[in-house]
């Protein structure tokens, strides 16, 4: 069975609030090296398929439900 | 004339949205998610609430019911639809209203009256406003800044479709007044053809002076005149 791991997180230039929270509550913690943090989600899909094309429903699934393309970009990896 | 509500699983504004059109003395029915007719009803409400828990992105599970279906087909034969709060975040997952619905900027869930200035009153949902007109109005969300791109919010205010703004009580526009950092402090907005509109607000909680205003019921009023009268919107 095959196996894709999505990652969606916001576009560049996108305010992203909860990565600029952690980012404070990093420099609060001391840790001035960290200069900005992205926040996302991932997901982790198992698929029932053999064939080539998977891939193009993959990147399907991901523009019309799991990410929201207006203000998201994803990314997908792939293993057997 | 009948209004129609959504009850998508976790919906929980409407009861409330129901009562506010039966307090105008009109007819008005559930519609059930699972359903894919509209029942012949003229407007369609998409209350508040956390459909589906709001889980992945608010809005983004609901709007692939099987009645989203039926509202779409609606919307785009020039049906009257109005999205609030979660309504209005699946309105604009499903496509049927631009931009996105992003975390408030402070990250907390905000439940307080806020003030919105009307910026169009040409429009099928607020036709009984005037304009300019200051509403006095709740917000309870986590998920409600505005973001678009700046050169589409240019194309927003050009075609009208710009229908509330967060103000202050004497209509100011201010940062202060913006309760999540949605851009340039909009609170509602309609599609380019203005049959759709959604808003952050509730206004069928502001529907009697006992809860703190009757302002909401503007909006209510606006689509049963645009129904009654057959107004159309100016935009586009």
């Amino acid at each position: 069975m095959k196996k894709a791991t999505v990652f969606v997180r916001l576009k560049d230039g996108v305010l992203d609030p909860q990565g600029l929270t952690i980012q404070k509550a990093l420099l609060n913690m001391g840790y001035n090296q960290v200069a900005s943090v992205k926040s996302g989600r991932f997901f982790e899909l198992e698929i029932n398929a053999d064939n080539n094309d998977i891939k193009s429903k993959i990147d399907e699934i991901c523009r019309k439900l799991l990410a929201n393309p207006v203000v998201e970009k994803y990314r997908v990896e792939y293993d057997q | 004339m009948k209004f129609g509500v959504v009850t998508f699983p976790g919906s929980n504004c409407d009861y409330d949205a129901y009562a506010a059109v039966k307090l105008l003395g009109r007819e008005v029915e559930f519609l059930w998610h699972q359903s894919t007719d509209l029942n012949g009803c003229d407007a369609v409400i998409l209350p508040g609430g956390f459909s589906y828990g709001d889980y992945l992105r608010s809005g983004a599970i609901a709007r692939f019911s099987p009645i989203m279906q039926a509202v779409t087909k609606f919307a785009h034969s020039g049906g009257l639809v109005l999205g609030i709060c979660n309504g209005f975040q699946i309105l604009v997952e499903a496509g049927l209203l631009p931009g996105a619905l992003m975390r408030n900027n402070h990250l907390r869930f905000s439940c307080k009256f806020v003030y919105l200035r009307v910026e169009n009153n040409e429009n099928p949902f607020t036709v009984s406003c005037r304009a300019g007109e200051v509403l006095k109005i709740p917000i309870a969300h986590k998920d409600g800044n505005f973001y678009h791109f700046t050169s589409d919010i240019e194309d927003l205010i050009k075609n009208r479709q710009i229908l509330f703004r967060y103000c202050d009580p004497h209509g100011a526009i201010t940062e202060e007044s913006n309760p999540n950092g949605s851009l340039f402090n909009i609170g509602g907005i309609c599609n380019k053809e203005g049959n759709v509109a959604g808003m952050m607000p509730h206004p069928e909680r502001a529907v009697e002076d006992i809860l703190g205003s009757s302002s909401g019921l503007k909006i209510f009023q606006s689509i049963i005149k645009s129904l009654t009268e057959g107004v159309r919107s100016e935009v586009a």
